[in-house]
């Protein structure tokens, strides 16, 4: 005999809710049920939502919150390397889904870099079907050219038909601007972004870190920020005439926080994103000086010189170009936060600088950098959170791709939320990563804000240890 | 092994002190008047040095195994072409395999900046860089004040000029440390992509300085330090000819007339025509078979120092001067 099931409901409760999406940030309470938003706000309405509930039979289980804690929309990623298919040694769609819950998240866009790369249906489809079993949803992007070589254009209406929700070569940037300009013109039915990362190689050229004092010292090649900003303007020159949509990845210069003010002041559509190291480190970071605005927070990582963990594309810059693109996020130039996690093995670290693979194992810590900037720099979480989680839906649109609204929790969004501690200092463990890479700069290194449990789809996918729900008694 | 005491690697001299630096040179000095080859052979008799080079290098090298030699060490040379790289060896590999087969202290050269101390990071033995990528050359630089101290006596005060392709050199960058650290005012000069003019910025607690002009800078210097300039550096861009440079930069038999008097040092192997005339190389003025002689003796006092036999030798050196012995 088949019984209806009692729904299931859970009331998150007694913390501070912020939802940029609703422009709140005060006590408030939410109930989620089948895996939706079923109210949020008012903690008092809530409740009197949560009464009626129960009188009508429904099981409601209660996280109580202390009032410090805060409520928010599950984070979205729209930058992460999740490495499947290919470099499972690195990250796989599961582990990496496992860590980004761990940092909060509970979306993630995967970057096209796998091996054979996304430039195909069946790529695709592999990586769709693998996220079934993933803690949270994955979003795949697509690749502008086949191979990321940069010669002959994706099949980008099948990719985008198959769950295709962007379009990057990410790490190849496409050369070519005859190439970036088909692209742009052939993307136009689609109304999907194309995301470029900007690296001039004629001037970067082999450089593994930022041109300026530090890599003079190290006597390290440099990759000057004219690099980036040089192929930013030509895309921007060309998004003028095509009309087309246009991301730029992980912005690490002054003059392309520049180069995007103008191209929005000019009424293009453009947006952009930073990624938390390049808001917070510093390129004296590779020498082994936590400079920067982290300084005191890093007096005990564990920072080598040459230090191969803070080896990132682009490069970790000065504490002017972080300013700026701090300066950018906050006069919304920059629209978001993405992490660029990018996992890595230890042999890609454990050499030589030159030798050593660019990335950063960044999604478990970015919440807590974006908390502790908050902190030192006095800016509301609610713009933090807006970064991280609210824009990005905006941005890449992704209401198109999933069954509920993301990144907000009005009634009827997607029951994806992140209770978080922004008091809470803790010093970050490399070695207690869930990502397969265990490549940080901040190993040992204090943050201050902590995510304390994370739920995708009404299920809890992460806790951390040390967290009290208060089990109604 | 006594596991209290740190290895003692030698990776750069960014941070050595004075006292550092005059104490090796000391022991250098001391190693230069010594003249009792067996009492030498046993300073570091059964101790295994391994010359580890990525990267050619002839005189560096030698100069090390002389060294080793010299005091009694077991020397094994192994040259680790590039192939071993790509055979998929790490560096934590072969100094862990080194450190296995019983090697002391590992002397590296190689062609990334940074890669002694990620061997460093995994060896039991202590490493010496002999050279690595752009960023340092402590045993040229040791050996170079060597030099300038037995010319000058002290070069607190002395402006040195180094001269060439600077921001490729890692001589250029440990004699800014060592020079700097002595005392003495470092003049850097080449043309601007060799050396960009914020060059010395990223120095900004030591006297260093940025010419493009080598009249100016000879005009200043109370000693000239030439740099190689590698052929390869025309395709890359940054010099039209070599003929331009020796033109415009080089020291020239011409251009030295004014300046007979200035000591010319030179780390070698030299491009004898393009950073410096054949008459300048080998004139009076020149300095470069002094730094070559000076060479093992700076090595052997940076291998006694690494097996931390420093001291052991300068007490021999007082024990002997009051029994009347080795050096009479």
């Amino acid at each position: 005999m088949t019984e209806i099931q009692t729904p299931h409901i859970l009331w998150v409760r007694g913390g501070r809710m912020i939802d940029p999406s609703q422009d709140y940030d005060m006590p408030g309470d939410i109930l989620l049920e089948d895996g939706a938003v079923l109210a949020s706000g008012n903690p008092a309405d809530i409740a009197a939502q949560a009464q009626a509930k129960k009188s009508a039979g429904a099981q409601i289980e209660e996280i109580i919150l202390s009032a410090d804690l805060c409520v928010a929309p599950g984070l979205i990623d729209a930058h992460t390397h999740l490495r499947e298919p290919g470099f499972e040694i690195k990250e796989t769609i599961y582990s990496g889904a496992k860590a980004a819950a761990r940092g909060g998240y509970t979306t993630v866009c995967s970057m096209p870099n796998t091996s054979p790369v996304t430039d195909s249906r069946s790529v695709v489809a592999q990586i769709i079907a693998a996220a079934h079993n993933a803690a949270i949803r994955v979003l795949p992007i697509g690749a502008i050219t086949r191979g990321q070589e940069g010669l002959q254009l994706t099949e980008m209406y099948e990719l985008a038909e198959a769950g295709g929700i962007a379009f990057s070569d990410d790490g190849k940037p496409v050369r070519s601007g005859a190439m970036m300009s088909m692209a742009l013109n052939y993307a136009l039915p689609l109304y999907l972004p194309i995301i470029n990362h900007c690296e001039d190689p004629d001037i970067v050229g082999g450089g593994v870190m930022n041109s300026g004092p530090a890599a003079i010292r190290l006597g390290l090649k440099g990759w000057p920020s004219s690099g980036e900003v040089i192929m930013l303007q030509r895309d921007l020159e060309l998004v003028r005439g095509i009309g087309a949509r246009y991301h730029a990845a992980h912005l690490s210069a002054a003059g392309s926080v520049e180069a995007v003010r103008r191209a929005k002041d000019a009424g293009l559509r453009v947006t952009a994103e930073v990624t938390p190291h390049h808001l917070l480190l510093t390129d004296e970071w590779v020498e082994g000086h936590a400079g920067g605005i982290l300084a005191e927070y890093a007096q005990h990582a564990r920072m080598p010189q040459f230090n191969t963990n803070a080896k990132v594309n682009p490069p970790l810059r000065s504490a002017k170009d972080a300013e700026a693109v701090l300066q950018g996020l906050l006069d919304g130039v920059i629209d978001i936060v993405a992490t660029d996690h990018a996992p890595h093995g230890v042999t890609d670290k454990y050499c030589s600088f030159d030798e050593a693979a660019f990335g950063i194992s960044g999604i478990e810590t970015s919440l807590s950098m974006l908390l502790t900037l908050a902190r030192l720099r006095n800016i509301p979480l609610k713009t933090m959170i807006a970064a991280a989680s609210t824009k990005p839906a905006e941005v890449f649109q992704l209401a198109r791709h999933t069954r509920l609204p993301i990144g907000t929790l009005r009634a009827g969004a997607a029951a994806d939320v992140v209770i978080f501690n922004p008091n809470e200092r803790y010093t970050v463990r490399a070695e207690e990563f869930l990502s397969l890479g265990k490549n940080t700069p901040l190993d040992g290194a204090e943050l201050a804000g902590k995510v304390k449990m994370t739920i995708y789809g009404g299920a809890i996918v992460w806790e951390d240890a040390h967290f009290n729900r208060r089990p109604q008694a | 092994m006594t596991a209290a005491t740190a290895i003692r690697h030698l990776l750069d001299v960014d941070e050595w002190s004075l006292n550092d630096i005059q104490h090796l040179l000391e022991i250098a000095e001391t190693l230069r008047g010594w003249s009792d080859p067996a009492a030498l052979r046993s300073l570091l008799r059964g101790a295994v040095v391994v010359t580890l080079f990525y990267e050619n290098s002839t005189r560096t090298r030698v100069s090390f195994e002389l060294a080793a030699k010299t005091l009694g060490a077991d020397v094994v040379n192994i040259s680790a072409s590039a192939s071993s790289v790509t055979k998929g060896e790490t560096i934590r590999d072969t100094v862990n395999t080194l450190d296995a087969l019983g090697a002391n202290i590992i002397v590296m050269r190689h062609e990334h900046s940074g890669a002694p101390n990620t061997a460093a990071r995994w060896s039991k033995s202590s490493i010496i860089n002999a050279g690595d990528g752009w960023r340092a050359h402590p045993s040229q630089a040791l050996l170079d004040l060597l030099t300038l101290q037995s010319i000058f006596g002290s070069v607190a005060g002395k402006k040195i000029v180094i001269a060439g392709d600077i921001v490729h050199s890692r001589v250029a960058r440990s004699n800014i440390y060592t020079l700097t650290t002595a005392g003495a005012e470092v003049i850097l000069c080449g043309p601007p992509t060799m050396l960009p003019k914020t060059f010395a910025a990223a120095y900004p607690d030591r006297k260093v300085s940025v010419t493009f002009s080598i009249e100016e800078a000879l005009a200043r210097a109370d000693a000239v330090m030439a740099l190689r300039i590698q052929k390869e550096r025309m395709t890359g861009g940054a010099l039209p000819s070599l003929r331009e440079y020796r033109q415009y930069f080089g020291l020239t038999a011409d251009r030295m007339q004014a300046y007979a008097h200035l000591p010319i040092l030179h780390p070698g192997p030299m491009n004898e025509g393009v950073e410096l005339d054949p008459e300048v190389a080998h004139g009076a003025q020149s300095y470069v078979e002094h730094q070559v002689a000076n060479g093992p003796f700076v090595r052997m006092a940076i291998l006694l120092w690494a097996a931390r036999k420093d001291d052991a030798l300068l007490n021999m050196v007082r024990l002997a001067n009051t029994t009347g012995g080795a050096e009479a």
